[in-house]
Formats: C-alpha cells, structure tokens, sequence
C-alpha cells in the first residue's frame, strides 16, 4: 500500500486580504463580509482593477484589509464619491461598503439616486439593524419594538417610524440590474451570499447597471447578546422583516 | 495667438475651465451661479467630459471628491446656501488633500437672501468654512476677464498644493457681459501620481480623510500647517492702484473695487489723493501689500457688500500702525461711487 501525503488546502487567507486580524468584535459578521468581497475578487482576478470607497461606521478601516485601491467617503456619501470615480475612471471596477445608518439614514439619497441614475457601481450594504459604530443607537433598520441605546423603551412606530426595507425599494426603480438580501448566518446562506456578491460584481463588468447586495448581520456588541444569540436572533427576527431574495436580475 | 470675445462672467469662467483642462463638473441649480452649470451641460458632452447634474449639493462636493481622487481636474459651481451645504466635504477634501474647484457666485444675506450683488461669505471662504483648521485657497475676480484668468490660475494653485480652490464672485460678475481676451492655451494638468488613477501595474493607493492613528492625525495637521504657511509666502496676490502718494487707502476686492475704483478716480480729479489696494487672493490674505504704507497713508477704508469681514484682516495686515476704518453693509447692498468718495472725505 502506497502511502500518499495529499495535503489539500480547505482555507486560506484569500490573497487580496491583507494579513492583519480584523478589527470587529467577536462574532461580528463585517468581518465574514468582507472576506466574501475578497473571495470573490481573488476568484474574478479583477483585484488590479477595483477601487473600493468605505464608509463613516464601524467599517471605516476596513481599507487597511485590503490590499486594492481605496478612498474613504464621509458619512452617508460613498455613493457620491463612487460615482465621481466612476465618471473619470470607466474601466474600473468599483464598490462601496456601507452600514444601514450610513446608507439608510444619512446618506439615503446618493444610495437612491446612484440606483435611479444606474450608476456602475456595486454597494455592499451591511444591514445590522443597529448604528454600530456610536454604540447601539436606534438605525433606519432598527425593528419595532426593539430597544437601543437610542429608543430605550422600543421603537414606537409613531415616534420613530419603520423600518426601511432598502433592496425592496431601490428595486422599485428602472435602473438597477441587480439587487439581492442575502444572509451570513450559517454556511449555506454564506455560500449564497458569496454568489450574490460575485452577480453584482459580473453585472457591473457587463455594463448592466447598478447593483447592490444587502447583508442582513449581526452585531452581538450592541445586540448585548452572545454571539450565537445574536446570529440566532438575525436569523429568526430580522429575517422576518427583511427576507432574503433577489429583488432584481438582469435576467428579469 | 489671443482672441477677443464679448462673455458673460459665468460663462467666461467656464469656457476657462474647459481651457484649464477641467471635463468634469458635477452640481445642483442655483441662481445666481446656474449659468456655469447650464454652459457645461452643452459644452462638455461636445469634446468628452462629463457633466452630471447631482441630487444636491452634498452629493455634488463628494462627486467632485472621487472624481479628484481619481486625478482628474474637476469642479462645482454654487451660490451661498449650496457652499454651505458642501463645507463637510470640502473639509474632506481638504483632509485628503484632493485638488479641486468650489465656485461661489454669491448670494445676499444669511438664509436663502435674494440674488443682489453681496460679498458676504468672505469669513466662509477664507476661514475654511467647515470643521477642522483648514483653508481653502481663494480668489476673487473683479471682471470677466478675470473670471477666467483666475479661474485657471486657481486649478493651477490647487494643483500646486494639493488642496481644494475657490473663486468666489458674486452675481453682477456672473452675470454681466465684457470683453475678455483668451490668452495662449495653459500648459496640460500636471499627472497625479498620487491618485487612484492606474495606467500600469503598481501597489496600492490610498485616499484618506482620516490618518490610521493620533500620530498620524498629528502629522497631518503639522503638514498642513507647513503647506498653508507656504502659500501665504508665495501666493499672495493683489493690485495696487495709485497708493503710492495716496493719503487714504481704499481696500476693496470684487464688485466693490471696481466702484471704489471709480470713487478714486473722480476724487484725483478733484485733487484728493486716494489709492486702492484690491486683494485678488482673499486667502492667502495680501498682507504684503499692506508694508510701509504708513509712510504716506493716514488711514485705510474698507469697502465691501457685507457688514464688515474683509475688515478684520486688513486690521490684522495694518496692526495699528494706521487707522481702518469699514464701510459696507450685506443683503444686496451696493455703494455707489458718490457714497464711497463722500466717506473717503471723512478721513
Ligand atoms: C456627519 C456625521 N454625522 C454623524 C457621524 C457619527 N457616526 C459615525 S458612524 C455612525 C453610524 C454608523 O452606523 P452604521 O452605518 O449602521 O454602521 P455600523 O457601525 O453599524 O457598521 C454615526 C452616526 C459622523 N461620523 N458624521
Ligand atoms: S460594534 Fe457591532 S458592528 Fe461594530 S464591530 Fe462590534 S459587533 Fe461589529
């Protein structure tokens, strides 16, 4: 009997990710995202082309993780720069990575109107139902009923309004030619969102318009729960609200 | 080769910055400065560049914050409550340290105002105008010609210094017509090897309106430091008009000098001597053309359509040496020549 030594590779730091630990807090899922827009670039090779735009949140570093082009845009305003970008350079690829505060609340109409004008750009949008960053105020996304640093006894839907379900609205206009809600709370859906991530970088290359994903996630921190309850809580009651799907394919 | 065209001053300045090489302007409607926008709509789709006309003001600053990213020379165009809205991402830009053009051609009064002549964002333009110690480098036309002249030498000193640019006019020098002569073409923008722009294989780049650490917001801050001191030394600009026998000096920019110009000439006649020092860069401040005026000054007066700003640096450029004295008042109020000899009289 031959003894083969077949050593196979099952993980990897992928190559356009920088070798640094990434700043979240345990249990954070930025940091599985951003990976998955790492994957998917080192498996595209399109890492010399991209230029990706950050965002005011607790993202605001993610620049230093990877190893392309970055610019970092104020808050609520990524799409704006990224449009700039887009508008002198028409050959590169371009993202923007942005929270639901930042692009729901602040920054709501340079998301829309980046959408409306079918921008080529790509907007990866974290959707945690949170601000993460300014520690756990009530977000554009923030369920009725839950309670933040910001809506102490709940949000009251007459006080505070509801939530805005982005992908929906966004895939109400003409221009875009992909949106998708994806989850990252279990393997297959990160499967899922891998592939999501992937058709809104391929609809951008193929000149199709607009295209944004959003990340429904988790932020244990300031869900003041364990990371496994607060995933949990993600699947079950954020999910209820925001479900998963593709709202809009080039295909449709 | 120059050529001698009739232009209104909106659109002299931005025939100007098509010949500077600008062809990217991003921007939101607003009177008394639409012009710009309208006669970049038309011209720029014509030789390839892009005009986009944005959701606001907001979004027009942070356009023209990845497109000068991206190294290309770009601009907005506005008037007082637009600038407004963009001073946070002129404040970024200028922590970035992205070279590019704000244009106001001002509104009268705080709030919305009206669209008279006024010259009463000056503390905006030449403080910064947003957070942060910043400054924006800043030029003021006081003719058409000039609209365009300035408007490619101020691309030129963004350029130089890797820092945001304003012309800041007002709306008779947008709106009215004069002769103007185009000179020889300028020279093409310089490569921004710095930018994200990429022709070949290279390492990565960066544009950051946050350094990664307090070290580095530190060293930032101590380089714009040394920067801004650098444009004070060297980019100083003004014109100095009959001052060297002049007892009373008349410091005026904009609109406002070319009515005190004229207050001076008929005071000459009359044998009064007057002179007038028109800053043309309102940052850097030309307190250079403010040495050893004591020597025949008795005192100077500042003229502007605003209730008193320009005012503070002339005090600052004088320290004591002579009286100032300011005459001007915001919200569309303009001197005539008659009112602005009778106070050079009271001196
Ligand atoms: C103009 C402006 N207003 C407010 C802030 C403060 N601020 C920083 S991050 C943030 C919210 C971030 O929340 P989100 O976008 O949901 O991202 P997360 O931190 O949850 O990833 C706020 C309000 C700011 N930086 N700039
Ligand atoms: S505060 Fe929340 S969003 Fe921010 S890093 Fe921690 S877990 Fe993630």
């Amino acid at each position: 009997m031959s003894t083969t030594n077949v050593e196979r590779v099952l993980f990897e730091r992928p190559q356009s990710l920088v070798a640094l630990p990434f700043p979240y807090c345990p249990g954070c899922s930025h940091g599985i995202i951003n990976r998955l827009v790492a994957e998917v670039v080192d498996s595209l090779g399109i890492s010399e082309r991209v230029v990706g735009v950050t965002s005011i949140g607790c993202s605001v570093r993610c620049w230093k993780h990877f190893t392309y082009d970055m610019v970092q845009a104020a808050h609520g305003r990524a799409p704006a720069v990224a449009t700039g970008l887009r508008r002198v350079m028409p050959d590169r690829i371009i993202f923007t990575y942005q929270g639901d505060g930042d692009l729901a609340a602040i920054g709501t109409a340079e998301a829309l109107h980046s959408a409306a004008r079918g921008e080529r750009i790509t907007i990866f949008f974290v959707n945690n139902a949170i601000y993460g960053a300014t520690g756990g105020q009530m977000a554009p996304t923030t369920l009725l009923g839950q309670k933040t640093s910001s809506s102490p006894y709940g949000r009251d839907p007459v006080a505070a309004g509801f939530p805005i379900r982005v992908a929906e609205l966004l895939a109400t206009l003409p221009a875009p030619g992909y949106i998708a809600r994806v989850g990252v709370f279990d393997a297959a859906n990160v499967n899922r969102a891998r592939r999501a991530v992937q058709r809104a970088f391929e609809v951008q290359m193929e000149g199709k318009g607009f295209s944004l994903v959003e990340f429904l996630a988790s932020c244990p921190t300031n869900l003041k729960m364990d990371p496994v309850k607060a995933n949990e809580w993600v699947q079950k009651e954020l999910q209820q609200y925001f479900p998963l799907g593709q709202f809009k394919s080039p295909e449709e | 080769m120059s050529e001698k065209v009739l232009m209104k001053g909106n659109e002299a300045l931005s025939e100007a910055a098509i010949r500077a090489g600008c062809r990217h302007f991003f921007g939101y409607p607003i009177t008394p400065s639409s012009e710009i926008l309208e006669y970049l709509a038309f011209r720029l789709p014509q030789i390839g560049g892009t005009f986009l006309q944005s959701e606001s003001e907001v979004a027009a600053i942070n356009m023209v914050y990845g497109a000068a990213a991206a190294g290309a020379r770009v601009m907005t165009a506005s008037s007082s409550p637009g600038v407004s809205l963009m001073q946070e991402g002129i404040s970024y830009a200028a922590a970035a340290e992205l070279p590019c053009l704000v244009v106001n051609v001002t509104r009268a009064s705080p709030g919305l105002g009206r669209i008279p002549p006024a010259q009463s964002d000056y503390w905006q333009a030449t403080r910064g105008g947003g957070h942060g110690d910043y400054h924006l480098i800043v030029l003021a036309p006081f003719s058409v010609q000039e609209m365009a002249d300035l408007t490619i030498l101020a691309f030129d000193l963004a350029d130089k210094y890797r820092n945001p640019a304003m012309i800041l006019a007002d709306g008779m020098l947008g709106q009215m017509m004069e002769p103007l002569e185009w000179g020889n073409q300028p020279q093409d923008p310089p490569v921004k090897e710095w930018s994200v722009s990429r022709t070949e294989s290279r390492d990565r780049r960066l544009i950051l309106a946050a350094p990664i650490s307090d070290e580095g917001l530190l060293e930032l801050n101590c380089h714009l430091v040394e920067k801004y001191a650098r444009a004070r030394e060297d980019e100083q600009r003004w014109q100095s008009y009959l001052v060297d026998d002049a007892e009373t000096i008349v410091v005026a920019y904009g609109t406002a000098a070319r009515i005190s110009a004229e207050a001076i000439e008929s005071l000459r006649k009359k044998g009064h001597r007057a002179g007038l020092i028109r800053p043309i860069s309102l940052w850097p401040f030309p307190a250079k053309a403010f040495a050893g005026i004591e020597t025949t000054a008795g005192s100077c007066l500042v003229v502007e359509m605003s209730s008193g700003q320009m005012v503070d640096d002339v005090r600052l450029a004088v320290n004591g040496r002579i009286p100032v004295r300011g005459m001007g008042l915001g919200g569309g109020w303009i001197p005539t020549p008659e009112m602005v000899e009778e106070e050079i009289l009271k001196s």
